[in-house]
């Protein structure tokens, strides 16, 4: 199982390097949500696959049979956190491409550079 | 045992408030006082108490401690909360007049505030995950504060300042979970006493250059600098005395601790790797510093400046050379928000960025200029001055160890820096007339007092230096012996 | 509002309110079961996006004269007020209680006080994507 999740994780990294090396800004932005859900995934796989032991503890299940809940804490976390970012990189990047009347990164270099 | 948390919660609070009313302007400005205010009181109250005390731990929710998340103030948190503060407070007060309406009514002081719940908190955790989250918490206001006012410079800036804010954090989560699949905890005195135990040290060091990486590229450190120049120097003055002050030194921070705590086992290894690229970081620094015609860009080119000395001073890793960092960050976040603060009243009275342009401002602005020319000593390390201690320490440090070169090249970079702000007061101070602009006089008033009040600062942190002296040993004591902080936080547990 | 799409409409009716209705389930059932706040909240912006979609931004302002940043400040005050309760009660930041009540109808139930943090963050998520939605949708 963690081999699969593994490549999982580099398929995962190896797309959002690919979208992210591109010129349109919304594939960037895509990339860069793909990266941390490659991320989560590696939490999740680090943590230890808990297999088929029970996430919350419930009746009857003792302490050290309980899978283990902090990677859990960790990815609601990152992912309520990359939620976050990549709705304020869409509108940054929408009112950018509205302003600048533009989506390709190039375009974006700084207007003046030094004498 | 809660006062951990109060220079975070207090500005939270106040921010909150600031939302319920973004438009009104009188209520932004009382509120957004009083909470700085608070702030502040709350620091150097945890900070006394820190140092009559010992160390105060909390850990949320009443968990013991590595299963919780820990907020630790010791005498380096707080003496950085302390100083983050009172920098926000100064740039706040200048906000006032030189922040404009359009600004002020989309929760400007909010977002402000925000930011420092978010660097006071990187400054007191003590969970390595916990750092990760209120590092974005900052992150995120500091993108706000980018591209507040929403034109096109800043629009374009702050989108590439989140692509790489945004992969810098990828890459810390990865860091995070490959070091918790390691030690099995992501508390940082339990990280401490666990990778003592490993039996193969190599793949921690693998990993701690990894999370060096994504500290290093919210330091800006020599090969990750290249998104600085152009990021901070799209938005207004006080924002980018805000970042300048600010969010470099969390990264330098969290560099600070992490190689003090987490990683000691190769040395070597690690803090060559700090050296050189704490000095080519100078090297960049000077290099721009010396080119650029651009006043708002030579201050940002001596960021890098400041930011190479101190992880230079890092990797030297002796009591002086920490007694010298710690001693140096505070002077340096006071400096810097100081010569922004200046910056901005030299662009405001000649309505240019450009140094060529500008000329005479000593014969019509005799007060600010001579407040520049006591905050160019400042920076540069002149005697009875604030940098002078810093950096004596640091090169004292550095004969310590050994690492002569290091050591008079940081010399050196001081010499630059004299060079590159004189080269400013010539320019613009003394040769003839330039550019003008007509400023209403109260305007130009309300905005030099609070800058002029924060070199007088500056000057008495040099001069009064002894009344911060023994937070300071404190800290350097603190670092060198990491046990000491493991025994605080982990007090009780077997 | 789009009147020649009559399926979407007719449909908006009904599946708003169920929308509504399952994503207070999904908060209330987070304690114990999977769950909670985030999600509650998410569901429900997606409730009111399906709003968006079907009437206009004018229409939808109308019905439901809602400033979402003040959402979101009560949302965070509730979140840093439960949190605050240990400071009060001179435990650790953060501490929740919890204890068993006979409440009339519901009979013995377990009250939390991490079920106040949570209704924060259900009014923040809420609030947030709906600033977002409304600051990329208010265009056109």
């Amino acid at each position: 199982m963690e081999f699969v999740m593994c490549a999982v994780i580099g398929f995962l990294f190896f797309a959002a390097v690919y979208l992210m090396l591109s010129r349109n800004v919304l594939r960037i932005i895509l990339g860069t949500a793909i990266l941390s859900h490659g991320a989560h995934l590696l939490i999740l796989t680090m943590g230890g696959l808990g297999g088929e032991k029970p996430p919350v503890l419930q009746d009857g299940v003792k302490n050290a049979m309980m899978a283990d809940p902090l990677p859990q804490a960790l990815i609601l976390t990152a992912i309520v956190i990359s939620f976050g970012v990549t709705a304020l990189l869409l509108v940054i990047g929408y009112r950018t491409y509205q302003t600048a009347k533009t989506d390709k990164i190039d375009d974006l270099k700084e207007d003046e550079f030094h004498e | 045992m809660n006062s951990a948390v109060f220079p975070i919660i207090v500005p939270l609070f106040f921010a909150i408030l600031l939302m319920f009313a973004p438009t009104q302007r009188v209520y932004q400005k009382i509120v957004a006082t009083i909470g700085i205010l608070s702030t502040l009181s709350m620091s150097v109250f945890v900070l006394q108490k820190v140092h009559t005390d010992g160390a105060q731990v909390v850990t949320f929710g009443s968990w013991q401690a590595p299963f919780g998340i820990t907020m630790v103030a010791d005498s380096i948190s707080t003496l950085f909360v302390t100083a983050a503060s009172l920098v926000t407070l100064f740039i706040i007060w200048y906000s006032f007049t030189a922040i404009d309406r359009e600004r002020e009514g989309n929760y400007y002081y909010a977002v402000v505030l925000l930011m420092l719940v978010g660097v006071n908190g990187a400054f007191t955790t003590g969970d390595l995950f916990n750092l990760f989250v209120f590092f974005e918490v900052f992150l995120m206001a500091s993108y706000l504060l980018s591209v507040l006012g929403g034109t096109k410079q800043q629009l374009k800036e702050s989108l590439k300042y989140m692509f790489i804010n945004v992969f810098a954090s990828a890459l810390f989560v990865i860091g995070v979970a490959m070091l918790y699949a390691v030690v099995g905890t992501l508390n940082m005195a339990d990280i401490s006493v666990r990778v003592t135990q490993l039996e193969q040290p190599a793949i921690v060091t693998a990993i701690s250059v990894v999370l060096f990486i994504v500290f290093a590229f919210k330091a800006a450190l020599f090969p990750f600098f290249f998104w600085l120049p152009s990021a901070y120097s799209a938005p207004p003055i006080p924002i980018m005395a805000l970042f300048g002050a600010l969010l470099t030194k969390v990264g330098v921070y969290s560099i600070l601790r992490t190689y003090t705590l987490l990683f000691p086992l190769d040395t070597t290894f690690t803090h060559t790797l700090l050296m050189i690229l704490g000095i080519a970081t100078m090297v960049v620094g000077c290099i721009g510093a010396l080119a650029s015609w651009n006043v708002v860009k030579i201050i940002i080119y001596n960021i890098f400046i400041a930011v190479g000395l101190l992880i230079y001073s890092i990797s030297l890793f002796n009591e002086e050379s920490f007694a010298g960092m710690l001693y140096y960050t505070v002077h340096d976040m006071l400096i810097k928000a100081a010569l922004f603060l200046l910056v901005g009243l030299l662009v405001y009275v000649t309505g240019t960025q450009q140094l060529r342009q500008m000329g005479g401002i000593l014969t019509r602005y005799p007060t600010f200029a001579w407040t520049f020319f006591i905050a160019i000593l400042c920076i540069a390390g002149i005697p009875p001055f604030s940098g002078f201690i810093g950096k004596m320490l640091i090169v004292k440090g550095g004969f310590a160890s050994g690492h002569i070169a290091g050591s008079i090249w940081v010399l050196f970079s001081s010499l630059i820096v004299l060079w590159s702000m004189i080269r400013i007061f010539i320019y613009a101070f003394w040769s003839k007339e330039g550019r003008f602009e007509t400023v209403p006089k109260p305007t130009y008033v309300k905005m030099l007092v609070p800058t002029v009040t924060l070199v007088a600062l500056c000057v008495a942190y040099g001069i009064f230096s002894s009344v911060v002296w023994p937070y300071v040993q404190d800290g350097a004591k603190l670092l060198m012996d990491p046990t000491l902080y493991s025994q605080f936080v982990l007090k009780g547990v077997k | 509002m789009n009147q020649n799409n009559v399926i979407l409409n007719t449909l908006t009716y009904v599946v708003f309110f169920m929308i509504f209705l399952f994503s207070i389930h999904i908060f209330l059932a987070g304690h114990f079961a999977p769950g909670g706040g985030f999600v509650g909240g998410l569901l429900m912006a997606s409730g009111l996006l399906l709003l968006y979609v079907t009437f206009d931004l004018e229409t939808v302002r109308k019905m439901l004269p809602i400033n979402y940043s003040i959402l979101v400040a009560i949302g965070l005050l509730f979140a840093l007020g439960t949190a605050s309760i240990g400071l009060v009660a001179g435990d650790a930041f953060f501490t929740h209680y919890f204890n068993h009540f006979q409440l009339p109808l519901l009979g013995d139930s377990e009250l939390h006080t991490a079920m106040l943090f949570d209704t924060g963050v259900y009014l923040v998520v809420v609030g947030v994507t709906m600033m977002i939605i409304e600051s990329i949708g208010g265009d056109q």
